[in-house]
């Protein structure tokens, strides 16, 4: 049954991991924004009265944002965006798989092959190198316990699985309009705030938070990092991984009517 | 048995107009107008299991809309269409399934991925059983000779090479039914003889049916015994290929070389065609003037040291045939 789709998630797996050079220019430049970052709150908690998040969680939760930032659905796919443009999505319509579970799985692999390599070198950096050389109180604190590691490794799952329904639907939305460039332009922005990437979401005005940390985009970020520093544990961290899977299942269940409709509207033209 | 039966398909397009000039964008951004192009305007046809069709026409005249709605890519705007007891855009996975499909402008195969990876992600995308596999694919790679290529990403390979792995690559389901749009454009001629004689084998050793489009009439006459010609798009011809050939252009020809220059030859019913130093092609009525009594009038009175009978070319009679139906592109 899930044979296709489980080459086509291995196969492309694989060839995303071969860019060694992009996952090496990627990772110096979260390590350099994250510095920033850490030393930007360094400075703000300097003169704060009365923070969201303790000092050591913010910074960890910097660097885990600087880890795991391929899983803003910040761009569709580059595949979906170039074989939309040469009209090589016709032989798309001629494989005998359904076409959104095709594209999830290349979503998937694309995502997870582009964060294995930074967030394994970022995690060495920043929890490893940097307590190492005196820079502990800059770096990545671990989670108190195993139990919390576990539920972090579910969350980050659910990020993944979440994240991939986003960028087909972003590709649907490729697909629907011949060019990449209007779904791009507005993915960045709103998966950036939205997320907890550019600040986590307990920085926002209070009474906004608890809708923030509804909408589907806090389950790429904001969710498990907050288990990971323990601020969501035992039946609150299950609940909130139940909200990220929740949201993977609507998003899905959207995205597959969405390819069907705009998969059999699409006329491939010329040749 | 008919495979592929198709009955009154239409297709229109609807394109947006833009008027030109930078007033015309402007209104255009306000109010969007629409005009209805028909691709298709009523095309019927059958082909048995086996065959092998040569489906020809000018740019534009149909063609591909044809192919793209048998294959399951595009949804007709009226008519029916079965392909294997099968409705190619209702039961798009399981025809998909059965048919292969090669577009000679685009690749199926991924483009950074070694050949042989490339088919073994289509074994599973197809589920074929992987022993059946190594069987197809061993077959395949000997029969088109990919062997040495087998290794190399697909982005190396030469355009005459990545057909052959398009071919094989359509094949490795084990289709009865290929669909083969301009397999040979932009190939140099050696590869075009190859494709061809891989086409030709395919459909004579292994019985798959093969549809063929293509601009290029030597493959026509090396493949194909029945054309289906289109223009406009309706059928405009529909038979054996030298019934079509008969039809078109009745005349026959000879070519004779001389001893000297080429002479004026005055013989009714002959007329001159083609010149070219010692060489003279004429073009004869056979109801007029049998062939042996033809030569035997040019050997009597002239030196002549060779004649050949030829048939017309087949990309002549075509381009007689398109004009006599103004189908030329529009």
């Amino acid at each position: 049954m899930l044979r296709p789709y489980l080459a086509v998630l291995s196969a492309r797996f694989q060839l995303v991991l071969q860019y060694r050079a992009a996952a090496l220019a990627g990772f110096a430049t979260q390590c350099w924004w994250g510095g920033m970052k850490v030393l930007i709150y360094s400075a703000f908690y300097a003169g704060a009265r009365a923070a969201p998040m303790s000092f050591a969680h913010t910074v960890s939760y910097t660097w885990l944002g600087q880890a795991f930032l391929m899983f803003l659905p910040w761009y569709a796919d580059p595949e979906v965006a170039d074989m939309v443009r040469t009209g090589a999505v016709a032989y798309e319509r001629l494989r005998p798989v359904d076409a959104w579970g095709w594209w999830y799985a290349r979503a998937l692999a694309w995502t997870a092959a582009r964060i294995a390599p930074r967030a394994g070198l970022m995690f060495v950096t920043a929890a490893v190198i940097m307590p190492l050389v005196g820079l502990g109180r800059w770096g990545l604190r671990l989670p108190a316990d195993g139990a919390a590691v576990a539920l972090f490794c579910a969350a980050i799952l659910a990020a993944a699985l979440l994240s991939a329904t986003m960028t087909v639907l972003l590709n649907v939305v490729v697909a629907a309009s011949l060019t990449d460039r209007g779904a791009n332009a507005f993915a960045a922005p709103i998966s950036i705030v939205l997320s907890g990437s550019l600040v986590p979401l307990a920085f926002f005005p209070h009474a906004f938070v608890p809708f923030l940390r509804l909408q589907p985009f806090a389950g790429l970020i904001d969710t498990p990092f907050r288990v990971w520093n323990g601020e969501l544990a035992g039946l609150n961290a299950v609940g909130a991984i139940g909200l990220q899977l929740a949201w993977t299942l609507v998003l899905g269940i959207l995205g597959r009517c969405a390819v069907e409709s705009v998969m059999s509207r699409v006329q491939v033209q010329g040749g | 048995m008919a495979q592929v039966v198709v009955e009154g398909l239409r297709k229109t397009y609807r394109v947006a107009v833009r008027e030109p000039g930078a007033w015309g964008a402007i209104r255009g951004l306000a109010r969007r107008r629409w005009r209805e192009i028909e691709a298709l305007a009523g095309v019927s046809f059958a082909i048995g299991t086996g065959e092998l069709v040569g489906f020809i026409g000018p740019n534009g005249a149909g063609k591909s809309t044809t192919i793209k709605i048998l294959s399951g890519i595009l949804r007709p705007s009226g008519g029916a269409c079965e392909v294997d007891g099968l409705v190619p855009w209702r039961d798009r996975i399981r025809h998909v399934a059965r048919i292969g499909v090669v577009f000679g402008q685009r690749t199926q195969l991924w483009w950074d991925l070694p050949v042989i990876d490339g088919f073994d992600l289509l074994r599973d995308i197809y589920r074929v059983d992987p022993a059946r596999y190594r069987r197809t694919r061993d077959e395949l790679v000997g029969l088109m000779r990919l062997g040495p290529l087998l290794d190399q990403p697909v982005r190396q390979l030469s355009l005459g090479q990545r057909m052959r792995c398009e071919i094989a690559a359509a094949m490795l389901h084990e289709p009865r039914l290929l669909f083969l749009d301009e397999p040979t454009i932009g190939l140099d001629a050696p590869a075009k003889l190859a494709v061809r004689e891989l086409v030709g084998t395919l459909n004579r050793e292994r019985g798959v049916t093969v549809v063929l489009t293509t601009h290029d009439m030597q493959d026509i006459e090396a493949l194909a015994r029945r054309v289906i010609v289109i223009g406009k798009g309706v059928i405009l011809a529909d038979e054996p290929l030298d019934a079509f050939r008969a039809g078109v252009l009745a005349e026959r020809r000879v070519v004779a070389d001389f001893a000297g220059e080429a002479p004026r030859i005055a013989i009714p019913g002959v007329e001159e065609r083609a010149r070219e130093g010692r060489s003279l092609e004429l073009a004869f009525d056979p109801a007029r003037i049998a062939a042996p009594a033809l030569i035997a009038a040019i050997a009597a009175d002239y030196p002549l040291e060779d004649i050949r009978v030829v048939q017309p070319q087949i990309e002549e009679v075509i381009a007689r045939f398109y004009d006599l139906h103004g189908a030329g592109e529009a």
